[in-house]
């Protein structure tokens, strides 16, 4: 029976770190520690002693355990860079959900394995629901900005909104734009001409 | 004619500015690319990128490509540095409560004399004694070492990592007592009044190489035509900012939301060379401050590899005779030879130089008549002669 490993995730946002460490969880009984803070990193991993260290790979404080990953005195615990030679699938998965591990010297690689599979499918499944909730947001928020301008054209012509709609779409072919841009462009000239 | 994308890789620094200008003002475009910039969160995040062939090219501290050669980083296809972006650019800031000492003892904050200053901070330094770089392979790690060294510090000073964003806040915590970082960095944290400017980095060595352009070789080999293409863009773009009337322009551009996304008056101290070096407003002008052409400084001295790659190697107990030789092969004076050629770019006659041995700028024979060479003494006199 393999010992717990101990894996340290670093994430400042709660809403992303919660489910990698429920997908780490499902893989077996780790003992894993979240770090939010910036301030004292270097001194809060060497502390704690992890086997694996799981962080975004754009994460600024990446520079911090690449000094860690150096530091291997005799009394100190050396963390090996991930970047395992022999699985290049696996370090190009990882690359590409954005995320890096580092990983204690000598630690077997089907050890690793599993934590470093379950901690790309989370960030994967993390960059897509948070890609999917940007479009959400954008598109509520052009849909607006065409109601107002229907409100505008609709006011200022006299016409209704069907007509205005048609107006609205003609005129964004005819410029080779996105309804939604000339919208945009309208509400903005509209605000500049209305006095009060 | 279709533009050919090519994506590189820039952390949030003024000197990133070649990158984005070569861009901006169609440098780029008239060699026919489109420059895809991504902005990266950590110099290890710019390293892994290129490695797997994420980004084409990146800016990049110019000692991270000896490290890797020396074996310290992860395994990764090799990487070469084709030419110096910047030289300086980098400021020495300590605390406020350090900074009240010094004054008490009767430092001016001349912003010029490395000893002077060093020999103050021996004094007025707390036993223990910590300084934030930005990563275990800068040219800001180097200047420290060297020059507390050859102020007496009698005690290895600590030397700590703690990245660029975050080191107002370091030192706010008592982290650390100093640090030396690049622009905009240094004064951001004078703006927010937690830190003094004490020295320019070019006033420990005065010409300083601080970033290079990092490829990989594979791609070099590959694609000869799109790596001179971009090396010419980002030639041209340093030739642009050495002019010291466009600076101000610069700064308006890389600070923009897309790039630095910071006031346009932070990125302007650092590339005028005019900075506040204090939370109560005492101003300093350094010329020099950050160089990102003339004097020859885009050229990838192989003896830069070789300096760098002896004093890493004896600070990780490796061999620093193997060391400089694996180091010099990745400071690729082949490819800049071959490719600015054409762009008109003076080529030294040699390839490597005694380090540090010019007082003064100085013409030396070109491949071409003459060239002038800036001046790179360090303030100890230190020279270095590389090995061959």
């Amino acid at each position: 029976m393999d010992k717990r490993l101990s894996i340290v995730v670093i994430e400042p946002d709660p809403e992303r770190a919660a489910p990698i460490v429920d997908g780490l969880r499902e893989i077996g009984d780790h003992e894993i520690r979240i770090f939010s803070e910036e301030t004292g990193l270097a001194r809060h991993i060497a502390e704690c002693r992890p086997d694996i260290v799981l962080i975004d790979l754009a994460n600024p404080s990446r520079d911090i355990l690449e000094e860690l990953a150096l530091a291997s005195g005799p009394t100190e615990r050396p963390v090996a860079m991930f970047v395992d030679r022999s699985d290049e699938h696996l370090t190009r998965a990882a690359v590409e959900a954005g995320i890096s591990a580092y990983v204690v010297d000598g630690l077997r690689p089907d050890r690793i394995k599993p934590v470093l599979d379950a901690a790309v499918a989370r960030f994967h499944m993390f960059q897509r629901m948070r890609a999917e909730l940007a479009a959400t947001r954008t598109a509520l928020e052009e849909r607006k900005v065409i109601d107002r301008a229907k409100a505008v054209l609709m006011k200022a012509r006299g016409i209704d909104e069907e007509a205005a709609y048609a107006l609205l779409r003609k005129t964004a072919m005819d410029q080779g734009k996105r309804v939604a841009e000339i919208a945009q462009q309208l509400v903005l000239a509209a605000g500049l001409l209305s006095c009060r | 004619m279709p533009l050919t994308p090519l994506t590189l890789g820039y952390v949030p620094l003024i000197d990133a500015a070649p990158l984005i200008l070569a861009r901006e003002l169609g440098f780029a475009a008239e060699e026919g690319l489109e420059f895809r910039l991504l902005r990266q969160g950590a110099w290890a995040q710019a390293r892994d990128l290129l490695g797997a062939g994420v980004i084409d090219a990146a800016h990049m501290l110019a000692p991270m490509p000896v490290a890797q050669a020396l074996g310290l980083g992860p395994a990764l296809p090799d990487l070469d540095l084709v030419m110096v972006l910047s030289q300086g650019g980098q400021a020495v800031a300590i605390s406020q409560p350090l900074a009240a000492r010094l004054r008490d003892n009767g430092h001016d904050f001349d912003f010029r004399d490395a000893r002077k200053a060093g020999e103050a901070l021996r004094h007025a330094a707390p036993g223990r004694f910590r300084i934030g770089v930005p990563f275990p392979f800068s040219t800001q790690v180097e200047l420290m070492h060297h020059w507390l060294s050859a102020c007496g510090f009698a005690q290895e000073p600590e030397v700590v990592t703690v990245p660029p964003p975050l080191m107002a806040a370091a030192m706010a915590a008592g982290e650390v007592d100093a640090f030396c970082v690049g622009e905009p960095w240094a004064s951001s944290a004078v703006e927010q009044g937690v830190a003094t400017l004490l020295l320019p980095g070019v006033a420990i060595w005065a010409a300083p190489p601080e970033k290079g352009l990092v490829m990989r070789r594979d791609f070099t080999r590959a694609q000869p035509e799109l790596t001179g293409a971009l090396m010419r863009a980002i030639w041209r773009a340093c030739r642009w900012l050495d002019e010291a009337e466009n600076r101000d322009t610069a700064a308006e551009i890389i600070s923009r939301r897309e790039y630095l996304d910071l006031p346009p008056e932070l990125a302007e101290r650092g590339l005028t060379g005019r900075l506040q070096i204090s939370p109560m407003g005492e101003m300093r002008a350094v010329p020099d401050f950050v160089s990102f052409h003339r004097g020859g400084v885009n050229f990838p001295w192989k003896s830069l590899a070789a300096l760098f790659a002896q004093r890493i190697a004896r600070r990780h107990g490796l061999d620093p005779v193997l060391a400089m030789d694996r180091a010099m092969a990745h400071f690729r004076t082949d490819l800049y030879r071959m490719h600015l050629r054409e762009a008109g770019a003076a080529l030294p006659g040699a390839s490597a130089r005694l380090e540090g041995a010019l007082a003064v700028d100085r013409e030396v024979a070109a491949e071409k008549g003459q060239m002038i060479l800036r001046a790179d003494a360090f303030f100890d006199g230190a020279v270095f002669e590389p090995r061959f």
